[in-house]
């Protein structure tokens, strides 16, 4: 600390005043009190890399490991992760489901990690929930094989399902129950997307189509030039359930809901048609 | 608990204590700011008040960084702010302009003024006061006029220093808050400068009261000129304070950033009784609307006609308002600051706990600490010397004391 | 006063490197003889104190030996890598893997006030209000509206940004927060004072304080992992590869692809804290 005491204001006698020898040499004590406290108290590898403890940094690499990390499970479980690297769950981790297993695999024999196969544990990801990614396998678990253990159908490293699922909105939950609100509820959902049958086994590799052109839209809704607007059936590429429409349609229609018509000359032409409706929930209003 | 908060919001990290800390922090700044008008800018009223400013401001500095101490989850590692801070930590930095405050400005201004008396009554004392003056002096017991020219003039320079170190004393509280940008309530340019001059009243308004007291204790007649002037000051504070917290509020509705929604949730929700009805009407406009209508311009003017001890009664009021206006202050900037989320979607609320380190009976003693303090610095460093103390005094300690 | 285990003080302590006197000789020597300081001056016994940080001083460095000897990082040179991680909200699921992973990986309370790292699920109503809650990993998790007033919804998975200019290192008072050769902030709990300024100054809301060691605590990217080749916890358990590891300078690292192809944007952009975790697919309304 510096001492501004020490500065008289005017004074040019050759004899420091007192005070300020004094001060100074409180002043200068409190500086070595300082200077010892710095150099005993402030621990030694302070300020090597930084300003901070260098010897933090492999206390913090120090830490336990809990997880072990999937590679460390092929080590001695090789049949497993060979059934699993090719089923459906080929990219979830083993400690994923089987919890932390470091200290597994350090002592295989008398530490072993837990095996969940109570029927609350697969619905934590495959449970129903609208904030999940679209085309992500989930189902209703109070309607899906109620009171019976997952493991029942599905083998957790290979889970593909024992029969492939009837309806689209077995992965597809949000956009089924969308659309089963909606106007487009008695549309079954081959009625827009071809999916072959390959697309069950490999979702991604093999994609639904979707529709391109406007024209597909007016199948049903296009007003024909000089036509009164009238009722129109889906009767055209109607599929039946079991090729997968989600609702079949039945024929029956209630007589008063008619197919909006429009003249598709003249309506939103610079557009697709799904750039304003949502085809899942196509209200207008 | 409303809207969204992040997981890790749900507690509140500065309670109580951190709201003491300024409070404290801006009385000793503005203490100290009063004192010095008498000793740079001559103003000869409140000359009364000039030792009182003093050891108020000392004692309040001195319990200062205890609520600091109670807070921290390792306090037996605080000294390492000093020994190894991170210059570009506005907290570290205040360690050092704390320090520099306490022993360059504030204990070299009370030494400097009270030497020539430490020597004077260790000369006639006996027993301990003897020796607890003497070691004060420090053994400096030159009393020839140049010496004590120097003791004037060096007193006077430290308090022209001293007044720039004490706006920086609490300026820099301000900008612990303001500097972080992460809180929209807190970051802002104009928190040191509101939370300088909140500093300035409150120190103000505590030296008013505690001169008040100290007279009715003394059973001396309160100098009126020495309370009017205190007054202006305080009226003149409170109106730059105002107008600084008015802009503050005007320039956010005016630019409405994202932030706009959840403080004026904030505001009208959890903050409405602290700061609508305790900072702004009950601590700002009361009182300066009493102490413009007291004022010596309209007295002059026969605006209004009060009878003086009716005035005085008024000052005490306003200044305890004031006290509670700026403690409110301090309790909305920082608790205000933590109740709404960094996600701008919710509140929540403060659980202020009675017991324990951060209850509110550590609070209040802490409070009621520096009061303690400066009746003992009282008595060790009396700031008059009037006859009526002198014979009290001389009962006491059998020690003869002329008046200064 | 401390909590800290006692190592057996052998011979470590008498290492030539260190400038720490062993517990028990204290630092008694120069401050005795100090000036007394005046009556009235500070409240604490300065004797009692500095002894105390003397044996807090030496016990820290005795840690420290303790626990270097345990760590096999002797090939391992920070400066060759330099840690970022891509979050994508789009795959993310919201099963809460990654939030149970972390506190059993990384000893974190059990409170659900305090969290290294969790998952928020953001639901955009039809009439324009946005919802967002906080995922309990301990579960169930239900959204707070009726589907039917669902315009959009998606989880979002949080934790600490490992900002290149992180706002906590820079108002630290002690140096206890600070950011490592490899771009990891860590935080040193045995110089750390608790004084809660770095948990303020988060923009992220991704610190807190430890309780049982009355420090600041947050994420670490599993430092002691990623330092051994591992990833972090909750990079290993999510089940939906919404969470990529790696290192952002190496071409050949999984975050190269998102680096290249996606468009990347971080949270509160205009605060400038240069974070190193960056979101692929972000919405707007995620603060």
């Amino acid at each position: 600390m510096s001492d501004r005491s020490s500065d008289p204001g005017g004074d040019k006698r050759r004899r420091v005043p007192q005070q300020v020898t004094r001060l100074l040499v409180l002043f200068a004590l409190f500086g070595i009190a300082l200077l010892a406290a710095r150099h005993y108290l402030v621990p030694a590898t302070f300020g090597q890399m930084g300003h901070y403890r260098a010897a933090a940094i492999p206390q913090n690499a120090a830490q336990p490991v809990k997880y072990a990390g999937r590679e460390a499970c092929a080590d001695c479980h090789q049949d497993v992760i060979e059934l699993h690297s090719s089923g459906r769950h080929q990219f979830v981790g083993c400690e994923t489901c089987h919890g932390p297993a470091a200290a597994h695999a350090a002592n295989p024999t008398e530490v072993k990690p837990r095996v969940p196969r109570e029927r609350d544990f697969c619905p934590r990801c495959h449970g129903y929930d609208p904030s999940r990614p679209t085309g992500f396998a989930q189902i209703e678990p109070a309607s899906h094989n109620p009171g019976q253990p997952c493991v029942t159908c599905h083998m957790p490293h290979a889970p593909a399902p024992p029969t492939l699922p009837a309806s689209c909105g077995a992965c597809h939950g949000e956009i089924a129950r969308t659309k089963a609100a909606s106007r487009h509820a008695t549309v079954p959902c081959t009625r827009c997307h071809e999916a072959s049958e390959q697309h069950k086994q490999a979702p991604r590799a093999n994609p639904p189509t979707k529709p391109t052109t406007r024209e597909f839209c007016g199948q049903c809704h296009a007003r024909a030039a000089g036509a009164s607007s009238g009722v129109r059936g889906p009767e055209s590429g109607v599929k039946s359930p079991e090729a997968g429409g989600a609702t079949p349609d039945t024929g029956h229609r209630t007589p008063d809901i008619a197919i909006p018509q429009i003249d598709m000359s003249r309506h939103g032409q610079r557009f697709l048609c799904w750039q304003c409706h949502y085809p899942h929930s196509p209200e207008v209003r | 608990m409303t809207g969204y908060i992040y997981p890790n919001e749900i507690e509140l990290q500065w309670g109580l204590l951190i709201v003491l800390y300024p409070y404290i922090t801006g009385l000793v700044a503005g203490a100290f700011i009063l004192a010095s008008l008498e000793r740079v800018f001559n103003v000869r009223e409140v000359q009364p008040t000039y030792r009182l400013a003093l050891l108020t401001a000392l004692a309040f500095l001195l319990v200062a960084p205890l609520p600091l101490l109670a807070h921290l989850g390792h306090p037996e590692r605080s000294f390492e702010i000093f020994l190894t801070p991170n210059v570009r930590s506005a907290m570290a930095m205040f360690g050092f302009v704390y320090a520099w405050y306490l022993m360059v400005v504030l204990l070299l201004e009370i030494w400097f003024d009270y030497r020539h008396d430490l020597i004077k009554w260790s000369a006639r004392e006996t027993g301990f006061m003897r020796f607890v003056h003497r070691v004060m002096t420090l053994g400096a017991d030159d009393v020839s006029p140049r010496a004590l020219r120097f003791d004037n003039a060096a007193g006077r320079i430290i308090t022209i220093v001293g007044i720039p170190s004490a706006f920086l004393l609490h300026g820099y509280v301000g900008f612990i808050f303001g500097s972080v940008k992460a809180n929209p309530w807190w970051s802002s340019v104009l928190i040191p400068v509101v939370f300088l001059f909140s500093a300035i009243v409150s120190g103000i308004a505590a030296v008013l009261l505690i001169y008040v007291t100290s007279c009715a204790v003394r059973h001396q007649p309160v100098d009126e000129a020495c309370m009017g002037k205190l007054a202006s000051f305080l009226f003149y504070a409170l109106t730059v304070d105002f107008s600084l917290e008015m802009l503050d509020f005007i320039h956010r509705l005016y630019t409405a950033e994202e932030s706009i929604k959840i403080l004026s949730a904030l505001v009208t929700s959890r903050l409405f009784i602290s700061l609508v009805v305790m900072q702004v009407l009950l601590g700002t406009m009361i009182p300066l609307v009493t102490l413009a209508l007291t004022s010596p311009a309209f007295e002059r003017r026969a605006i209004v006609k009060i009878p003086a001890a009716l005035r005085r009664r008024i000052f005490v009021v306003a200044a305890l308002l004031v006290e509670v206006g700026i403690f409110s202050t301090r309790w909305n900037v920082v608790i205000g600051g933590q109740l709404f989320s960094k996600s701008l979607r919710g509140l929540t609320v403060y659980k202020l706990q009675m017991y324990g380190l951060e209850g509110l009976w550590v609070s209040v003693a802490l409070m009621l600490l520096p009061l303690a303090i400066l009746l003992v610095l009282m008595r060790i460093l009396p700031p008059w010397t009037d006859a009526a103390t002198a014979a009290h005094r001389e009962s006491q300690t059998g020690a003869v004391i002329t008046p200064c | 006063m401390e909590e800290r285990k006692d190592e057996a003080p052998g011979s470590r302590l008498q290492a030539p490197e260190s400038r720490l006197q062993a517990p028990g000789s204290g630092p008694q020597a120069p401050n005795q003889e100090a000036r007394s300081p005046k009556p009235e001056d500070t409240g604490v016994d300065r004797r009692e104190f500095l002894q105390k940080c003397g044996v807090a001083a030496a016990l820290a460095w005795v840690v420290r030996v303790a626990t270097a000897e345990a760590e096999q990082r002797a090939d391992y040179k920070a400066a060759e890598h330099l840690y970022g991680m891509v979050v994508d909200p789009a795959k993310c699921i919201g099963c809460g893997r990654c939030m149970e992973a972390c506190k059993a990986e990384n000893d974190v309370p059990a409170d659900p006030g305090m969290c290294r790292t969790w998952v928020e699920r953001y639901i955009l109503t039809t009439d324009g209000q946005t919802i967002v809650q906080s995922l309990d990993e301990r579960g169930p998790n239900k959204p707070a509206v009726d589907e039917t007033r669902i315009l959009r919804t998606f989880f979002v998975p949080k934790l600490c940004n490992q900002c290149a200019k992180a706002p906590c290192v820079q108002v630290c008072p002690v140096g206890a927060t600070f950011t490592t050769p490899d771009g990891v902030v860590l935080v040193d709990k045995d110089y750390c004072i608790g004084c809660r300024y770095c948990i303020q100054a988060c923009p992220y809301g991704a610190r807190y304080l430890d309780p049982r060691t009355r420090t600041a605590d947050k994420c670490t990217f599993c430092y002691h992992r990623i330092t051994k080749g591992l990833v972090p916890a909750c990079v290993e358990v999510c089940p939906a590869g919404a969470r990529i590891f790696g290192e952002l300078k190496d071409r050949n690292s999984p975050l190269a692809r998102y680096l290249r192809f996606s468009m990347l944007q971080v949270l509160k952009p205009h605060l400038n804290t240069e974070p190193k975790v960056y979101y692929a697919n972000l919405d707007g309304e995620v603060r």
